[in-house]
Formats: structure tokens, sequence, C-alpha cells
């Protein structure tokens, strides 16, 4: 646990895994940078650990989890909106290929 | 630890009389019997198709004969397809008594269930009559599944069930994981860990297999619950998965109804080969997890995030929760608390730990939660499968 918001699951990762959600406009200390919420973060879901770039792999538990669509700034949630699988596409309730 | 003890050397931890139906048409009578004995240990199954396959009955002979199984009663409504003399033959070999009403010729609704539930009676002495003797760890077969995952399922409750795998395996005792749809970008460090060569070939065909079924069908393993759950790919879904199967080499890939005869880990291919047939490789949890207890599973530990609330009959089911939102809403579904983990107020060791001696308990005969709920769920489709290769259960250890 980095702090009592998030957690890192390997030292390699680019992401940071929720473990306590927190609320839009909410801050936290990342590694000693503080960074405000731009949308609610709940339990389970990912923040960026530095800027990433479209394209580039998405590391969680030191391994690649797939690619990121578009450019991805430091804390910033990432999901749907932002990353795809290299191997096969999700899906949501509303949209097969998985955009929110 | 204790035993039933069957006629073909096999010990069960429980004592199940199954009615089974082998045709929807027969599926109301034999609920009917279920629900005139009241009782825990008096389970339905059936299979809902009129027409044949040889999966299915290759797993209806696997849960028919299955260490925690007494006896059987045998629903047919008369003219359907499944070959209902050939699974009353195998059970008769295993030992087990075995009756069969078919509702064509047992004078209708109401006249098969008044036989059934007679029958039902007969069964129970039997039963009752099971020596127990004792029973090794090494004689235990466990399964493993995760359901509605999310993104604390691969840190807390996943590889807890990953540590608990190992200390059995050390124990010698048989674990399964499966899903190799769940394992999709995890088959190159699974294959690492095959104990041949050939094993870890196999191993990465599997998976590639899982592939382009799931590309053809249109769809990954992967449920909308999993994405508001925080996971995002199908190969981060897979990642968390693959941390249920510990840190064992694997010693074997089986497919469903396959049963491994010695100790270890093995890989259960649950998608069905050729070009896809019947529709999804699993449409629903419950399916997998019927495939693992016909493949002799004593029990399952059922990891979950979102939450899930199912059982089996025939075999056990354990709840391991690993989002401590979930585990607070759903406490009375869940038999283990691995959201600890993610809290910091526990280690992934000591979760594990709980589990196997949680797992050690209901062998001895406590009941799981959803055992207790009285949870029983029970699904079976059809589906098309190659015997393994060679190479899938090397005899070398």
């Amino acid at each position: 646990m980095i702090n009592k918001h998030f957690v890192l699951l390997n030292d390699t990762d680019n992401v940071f895994v929720c473990c306590k959600q927190l609320l839009i406009d909410e801050s936290t200390n990342l590694e000693g940078v503080d960074v405000i919420m731009t949308t609610d973060i709940v339990v389970g879901h990912k923040i960026a650990r530095k800027n990433v770039l479209k394209g580039e792999k998405i590391i969680k538990y030191g391994v690649s989890i797939g690619s990121a669509t578009q450019d991805i700034v430091f804390g910033e949630h990432i999901h749907m909106h932002n990353m795809k699988s290299d191997y096969i596409a999700s899906h949501t309730r509303q949209s097969r290929s998985g955009e929110e | 630890m204790k035993g039933y003890l069957r006629s073909d050397g096999r010990k069960g931890v429980r004592n199940v009389i199954l009615v089974t139906y082998l045709v929807e048409c027969a599926h109301h009578v034999a609920r009917a019997i279920v629900n005139e004995s009241s009782r825990d240990d008096v389970q339905l199954i059936g299979f809902p198709g009129c027409y044949p396959n040889d999966y299915s009955l290759k797993i209806m002979e696997g849960l028919c004969t299955h260490p925690n199984v007494a006896g059987v009663l045998i629903l047919s409504l008369g003219c359907e397809g499944f070959n209902r003399e050939k699974l009353a033959n195998t059970v008769e070999a295993s030992g087990r008594p075995i009756e069969t009403l078919v509702i064509q010729n047992s004078g209708g609704t109401k006249k098969t269930i008044e036989a059934g539930v007679k029958k039902i009676s007969e069964l129970l002495v039997s039963a009752e009559a099971v020596e127990m003797v004792p029973m090794d760890m090494s004689e235990l077969v466990v399964g493993t599944i995760c359901g509605g995952s999310d993104g604390t399922s691969g840190i807390g409750a996943n590889p807890a069930v990953g540590h608990c795998f190992d200390q059995l395996i050390k124990k010698n005792a048989i674990c399964i994981f499966e899903e190799t749809g769940e394992l999709i970008g995890c088959e190159q460090i699974m294959a690492e860990r095959a104990i041949t060569p050939e094993l870890g070939e196999e191993i990465m065909k599997s998976v590639e297999k899982a592939e382009q079924y799931y590309t053809q069908m249109g769809y990954g393993s992967f449920a909308p619950g999993n994405a508001e759950g925080g996971l995002t790919t199908q190969e981060e879904k897979s990642m968390g998965a693959y941390a249920k199967s510990g840190s064992s080499k694997i010693h074997g890939l089986i497919k469903p109804g396959d049963i491994p005869s010695q100790g270890g880990l093995y890989l259960m291919d649950v998608v069905p080969d050729g070009s896809p047939m019947y529709g999804f490789p699993n449409i629903v949890d419950s399916a997998e997890i019927v495939e693992m207890i016909a493949s002799g599973s004593h029990l399952i530990l059922f990891t979950t995030g979102r939450g899930s609330v199912v059982g089996s009959a025939i075999s056990p089911v354990i709840k391991v929760c690993a989002n401590p939102e979930t585990y607070e809403n759903l406490s009375d579904d869940m038999d283990i608390n691995a959201g600890k983990v993610i809290n910091g107020e526990a280690t992934v060791q000591q979760v594990g730990d709980e589990i196997y001696e949680l797992v050690v308990k209901v062998a001895q005969g406590q009941q799981s939660k959803s055992e207790a709920l009285g949870h029983q769920e029970f699904v079976l489709t059809y589906k098309k499968f190659e015997a393994i290769g060679p190479s899938c259960l090397p005899t070398a250890r």
C-alpha cells in the first residue's frame, strides 16, 4: 500500500489499484506527489502512476494488461475509455467494444 | 479426517443421493421427488436436451460415480436421446445402488413421483450403511473457480487460494484450476511451469484455442460486472485469475470429466474442440463447477470480488471474497474475508492458511455458507471434445 487509497502491486507497474474509494476533487499523495482526482475512483479501479503515451503498454502485476488508446496523465483513471486489450475486446452491457 | 468409502475404493466427504433427469421433460417429476424428500442430501441434477451428446454422458457418468455420491435415481421420460442404459451400467459397475424410472412406462407424473419417493427411501437406507474410513489429504481433490471478479480478486482472494493450493499439493492432494479463456495472456508463463516441455506446448495450444473460440463467438470471457469492478481487459482479468493456481509445477492438462490419478496441479481445458458448435464454452460459472466436480473435485474454492452466492449439487462450494466492501454487503454468503489483504489487515499467506484450515473442516463435514443456505445450482449443456493427447498427462513426475 502506498497510502490508504492505493496499492502498488509490482515495482515495474505504471498503475496503482484503488483499495479505498476516492471521490472527484479529493486529493491524495502518490509516492510524494499530491494529485487531485478528476473522477470518482472506486475499489478495484486503476490510476496512472506516471504519464503514459498512446500505444504504450499498461503494466500491472509486472506484466502487460493492454495498451493505452490515448495519452494518459499521472493520476488519471485508466479504464476502457483510454486503454484496450491486445487480445480480445471487452464488453459492457451497453457496448460490445466496451467504449464508455 | 474420515471419508465415505465407496465400492470402487474412492472416498467421499459427503454422502449424497442424486436424482437425475435426462431430459427437460422429466425435470418436474424429478424435482417433485427431491422436494418430497425434504433432505439436503437428496439432490437434483439433470440434462435438458433431447439429442445425445458424448460430453454430457461423460460428465453425467463422472457425477453419478463421484466419491461424494452414495446412490442414484435416474428419471427418464422414455423417448429422449440420452443413453440411460449406459449411464445406469456405469453407476452399477462402480458398486453404487442405481434405480431408473421411465415416466412413459410408470403411469405418468403422479405414479412416477410416488415410485420415486419409495426408491429414495430405499437408497437412503443403503447410504446410511456406507462405512466411514480414515481419509488422507492426498486423497482429496479440490477445484477452484473465480466468478464475479473485480480489480480486487487478483490481489486478495486469488493469490490466497494459490497459497492454499501450494499447501494442498505439498500434501499430495489433486488441485484443479480452469477456464483457459480466462488465462488468455498468461499462456507463456503458465507453459513454463509445466513438468515437461511437451505439456507446456499443449498448454500453449489450449489457450490459443480458447482465444480463437472466444473471438469467433464475439465475446471474451469478460462480464460487464468485471468492468464495473475496475477490470479493463481480458488479459488483466486473466492475470488475476491465474494467481489461483499458486506456484506449483503444472502436472497435467485435463478435459472436463477426466480424473487425474496422482497428486499435483492440473489445468482443465474447458473450451470445446473444433469450430464453435453449441455456443459459449461455459454459459455460466455453475457449468464450470459441474465440470470440475465431474473430474472428481470433493469441494470447490470460489473466489469473487463483485460477489456471487452460488453453491452446487454434490460438492460444497467455499466462497473467498476479495473485496472488503462486497464482504461487508454479502457476509452471510462469504466463507472467507480475503478483503483483509487489500485493507492491509492480513497477508496473502495468512488468508491462504485460513482457506486451507476451512478446506479441512468442510472436508470433515462442516457446512460451507452456500451449502447451509441450500444452494445446489447445476448446469449441464452440450459440448464437444476430443480426447487429451499423450503429452497432457506425463507419467514422469
